[in-house]
């Protein structure tokens, strides 16, 4: 990655990669908790999105 | 960077989930609660059952049909297994539709970051695009395997499928991403691999078929939730990267 980096600031890039992933994780995580986790308040309370959009529910 | 992001990630993901309830409520609602009627089985697929019920479950499906279109007149009918109301029932799918699409945002912004990071300049016309390839990435290839599921379909293992779900996620979005950005052809050739391997070792299911609804309601259903979630993702990547260029501007 870093190797790719080079006509920009490095250091500048590398905190940009940092943050993305951080974001990403984030994102994630919150994806994990409204489609995939299995707590039963979890799963009826999105029981429907999970169906409207294409989540393995059941 | 972090800011741009979660700003980006979240006005986008609000105004995404919201037209994703609104089409939700158009399109896909009405055939989740007939296939619950099929599941809990309130109504009867002719095809399942004898024949002297054809008739019965035909009728019962137009009676049903009615009474979606008058929304405040079913609801209340024949609700034994939830206590909670339709209206309750329905916030929370709105709230769930925001919290989905707004962790959709953030990570399709994770993505313009990096790209950001690479000297690649995002707009909104970038963002559609990344937006799509979010839908095949997050929809359509998952679907490929595991065809969304109307309630009373019977799947093998959750576990199985949701770890088949998230690898394929994976694959297709960094296929995606290699076709993209990639400079190669050993790029492209491994996009190629990528973007088959999930459908390749194949989704795990069950060998023959248990589905109560008829298969024309879950057809109807399969349709429309990829249908919508192509229109809500066009627009979160669009919101995202509009958003995105008007803040480089501010900074």
């Amino acid at each position: 990655m870093t190797t790719q980096t080079k006509t920009i600031d490095g250091t500048k890039a590398q905190s940009a990669l940092l943050a993305a992933l951080f974001v990403a994780v984030l994102g994630g995580a919150m994806l994990f908790l409204a489609g995939h986790a299995q707590s039963a308040t979890l799963h009826d309370a999105a029981h429907d999105v999970r169906h409207a959009t294409g989540f393995p529910c059941h | 960077m972090i800011q741009r992001m979660l700003a980006s990630g979240l006005i986008a993901g609000i105004a995404a989930g919201l037209i994703a309830a609104l089409l939700h409520f158009a399109f896909v609602q009405s055939t989740i609660l007939l296939g619950e009627e099929y599941e809990t089985g309130a109504l009867v697929h002719f095809g399942a059952s004898g024949s002297q019920e054809a008739m019965q479950g035909h009728a019962d499906t137009e009676a049903a049909a009615v009474a979606e279109a008058a929304p405040e007149a079913d609801g209340h009918s024949h609700d034994a297994a939830g206590e909670t109301t339709s209206l309750e029932r329905n916030a929370l799918s709105v709230l769930f539709m925001v919290i989905l699409y707004v962790s959709y945002g953030l990570i399709l912004v994770a993505g313009f970051g990096i790209a950001d990071a690479f000297g690649r300049k995002i707009g909104p016309i970038e963002g559609l695009l990344w937006g799509l390839a979010g839908f095949a990435s997050f929809q359509l290839a998952p679907a490929m395997g595991l065809a969304p599921e109307l309630p009373g379909t019977l799947a093998v293992d959750l576990d199985l499928r949701q770890l088949w779900w998230w690898s394929t996620v994976a694959c297709t979005g960094t296929g995606i991403g290699l076709l993209a950005y990639g400079r190669h052809w050993a790029a492209f050739a491994l996009a190629g691999a990528l973007l088959a391997l999930p459908h390749g070792i194949g989704a795990p299911m069950h060998e023959g078929f248990y589905g109560t609804a008829p298969p024309e309601l879950g057809a109807l259903f399969a349709a429309r939730v990829l249908g919508a979630a192509l229109v809500v993702w066009a627009c979160l990547g669009w919101f995202a990267g509009a958003v995105w260029a008007r803040q480089s501007l501010w900074a």
